[in-house]
């Protein structure tokens, strides 16, 4: 009896040599950097470590006490949740309407649809940031034009500070919408034919069954879509380098610009961490969604 | 009812197609601004003097042939690192039983729930304290482990039968013959879609090369088009500057526009994570 235990053991422990070996580039690099440069980024942040300093020195959480107590901090707060959710609630509903749209399989054309709303996704940020700043243009842009020509005001759309968080929104709604679509769309063909045309045999109206049958269904995709839409609203700045540098009077400053302002611009390392550290906390609070719903994404293909 | 039901299907088109046409509005733009001369004032269809001069200004102003070709070099390099680091990985979490696995999936979801994008900070300061600052390397290095593609790929794996690899293994083929010859030739799905995700993301990152590079030998397109944009030849040039953006959009986009189905595929695949 003991013999085939013992061979039993042994190749479960060479397979788990493999197993290591086999892992051991990714976790390298995903211990490099995404989990030390979390733990520096905490360590850091409790330090002092201005431009000029040799060694970074230790000030407890005055780091974080001189945040909370800037107006800048948290003007940039409010204008990184306002551009949250000025992004994230259009382009959940024109995803979700483009999917509709696309999702009705007789029609002519859907893939020139598709195409036409899905193809903002493969160009670079920066090269749509740089069409759409031309577009915002004083007087001779697009808007301005269009303004003019309904005999109204030129709005100069990017250097006003009520409307520069709004007119950023139109353009990353323009965006985000079609990337949106596509995960809507694949919730939508998940979904049993037989079930709409039950609805339809019982005489349920359109707007009742997309309320009461569609939504329900795609419970699982809407909170998927939610959490992506707000971790990718949080995480592109490419647009505020090119358009504003959140100008005028930090109006479209976000969180992300504001840490790398503090990095490379006014070359604090340790206040750049501290940012830092808020937005981790914000990222894994938004996250949380996700964890709860875990095993039903991960069979959901 | 049957006037209702063609009433509502011309609705549908209209809707449709006017919808489309809004959207393809800033392409159409750009792309008709890059090849018209320069006008007074910005037209919303320009489609008079047409000319090759805006493209050829800012070719011979910008080095965008070498910007090209750290883009590729970039773009091809990290897919093929991704490519053996992540079937590795794959393999040993959908196939082999080991301790720790708890762990290593752990580790893997962080990067999932924290992408590197807003670890520019640290990332940096691991970089310049290795010395690779403004390399290619540099900005290839956080992103040659890829937790996506781990674990997109581990699902596909997972779905291979057993009896395969079990059959290469009678045939005397060690792990490293049965990943070559069994898993990664079933499963080239997973790796286009994988393959366009990456590639698509690598192409159009802005802020972390611009952070690790300041040499025109190591920029991408991105960082070129936004020193260009920036620049002062660019103000008020929206001509110049519609070419410029033509010019580093327009590979990835003609591609999309060729492989429409495939693309919008590889990424639903890769959004379920």
């Amino acid at each position: 009896m003991r013999a085939p235990n013992k061979i039993g053991r042994r190749i479960r422990l060479s397979q788990s040599a493999k197993a290591w070996i086999l892992l051991a580039p990714t976790l390298f690099f995903l211990l490099l950097f995404t989990v030390y440069p979390i733990l520096r980024s905490g360590y850091l942040s409790l330090h002092a470590f201005e431009l000029g300093m040799r060694e970074p020195e230790f000030i407890g959480f005055e780091n974080y006490t001189r945040f909370a107590a800037s107006e800048l901090f948290w003007k940039v707060m409010r204008n990184t949740l306002l551009f949250s959710l000025m992004t994230v609630v259009p382009a959940f509903f024109i995803g979700l309407g483009f999917a509709m749209l696309v999702n009705k399989q007789r029609a002519k054309g859907i893939g020139f649809y598709r195409t036409s709303f899905f193809y903002p996704v493969m160009m670079p940020m920066i090269a749509i940031a740089s069409i759409w700043l031309f577009m915002y243009m004083q007087e001779s842009g697009m808007v301005d034009q269009f303004m003019l020509w309904m005999g109204r005001k030129p709005i100069a759309a990017l250097s006003n500070r009520s409307t520069v968080l709004p007119a950023l929104s139109v353009m990353y709604v323009w965006r985000e919408a079609g990337y949106l679509m596509i995960f809507f769309l694949s919730g939508l063909q998940s979904l049993d034919p037989e079930i709409f045309e039950a609805a339809l045999i019982d005489g349920s109206s359109p707007l009742r069954t997309f309320r009461k049958i569609t939504l329900p269904l795609l419970a699982p995709t809407t909170l998927f879509v939610t959490i992506t839409a707000l971790t990718d609203s949080l995480k592109l700045v490419d647009h505020i380098v090119i358009m504003t540098e959140g100008a005028p009077n930090n109006a479209s400053t976000l969180l992300l610009y504001y840490i790398y302002q503090h990095g490379f611009i006014f070359f604090d390392q340790a206040k750049a961490s501290a940012l830092t550290m808020v937005m981790l906390i914000i990222m894994l609070t938004i996250s949380m969604g996700q964890f709860l719903n875990q095993d039903k994404k991960i069979y959901y293909n | 009812m049957r006037t209702a039901v063609k009433r509502l299907n011309i609705l549908y088109y209209l809707v449709a197609i006017a919808l489309s046409f809004i959207f393809l509005i800033p392409l159409i733009w750009m792309v008709l601004t890059a090849f018209t001369e320069a006008t007074y004032v910005m037209k919303v269809f320009p489609h008079k003097n047409w000319t090759f001069r805006n493209i050829q200004y800012v070719w011979s102003q910008v080095p965008f042939a070498r910007y090209y070709i750290n883009t590729i070099t970039i773009v091809v390099s990290t897919y093929a690192i991704q490519f053996i680091t992540i079937t590795m990985a794959a393999y040993a979490l959908a196939v082999l039983k080991f301790r720790g696995e708890k762990l290593v999936i752990m580790i893997i979801f962080i990067q999932i729930i924290i992408p590197n994008d807003v670890l520019i900070i640290p990332n940096f300061m691991t970089i310049s304290d290795l010395g690779f600052t403004d390399t290619k390397f540099a900005i290839m290095l956080p992103f040659l482990g890829s937790a996506m593609g781990t674990f997109l790929l581990r699902q596909h794996f997972k779905t291979i039968p057993k009896a395969l690899s079990d059959a290469a293994t009678i045939d005397g083929c060690n792990t490293a013959q049965i990943i070559t010859n069994v898993y990664v030739p079933n499963s080239k799905t997973a790796y286009i879609s994988f393959g366009l995700v990456s590639v698509s993301y690598h192409w159009n990152n802005f802020l972390w090369p611009l952070i690790v590079t300041n040499s025109v030998e190591n920029r991408t397109l991105t960082v070129g088009l936004a020193l260009f944009a920036k620049s002062k030849e660019a103000v008020l040039q929206w001509t110049n500057v519609c070419a410029a953006t033509f010019i580093i959009s327009a590979p990835l986009v003609l591609i999309f526009f060729i492989f429409q189905k495939k693309f919008i595929e590889s990424f639903v695949a890769s959004g379920i994570k």
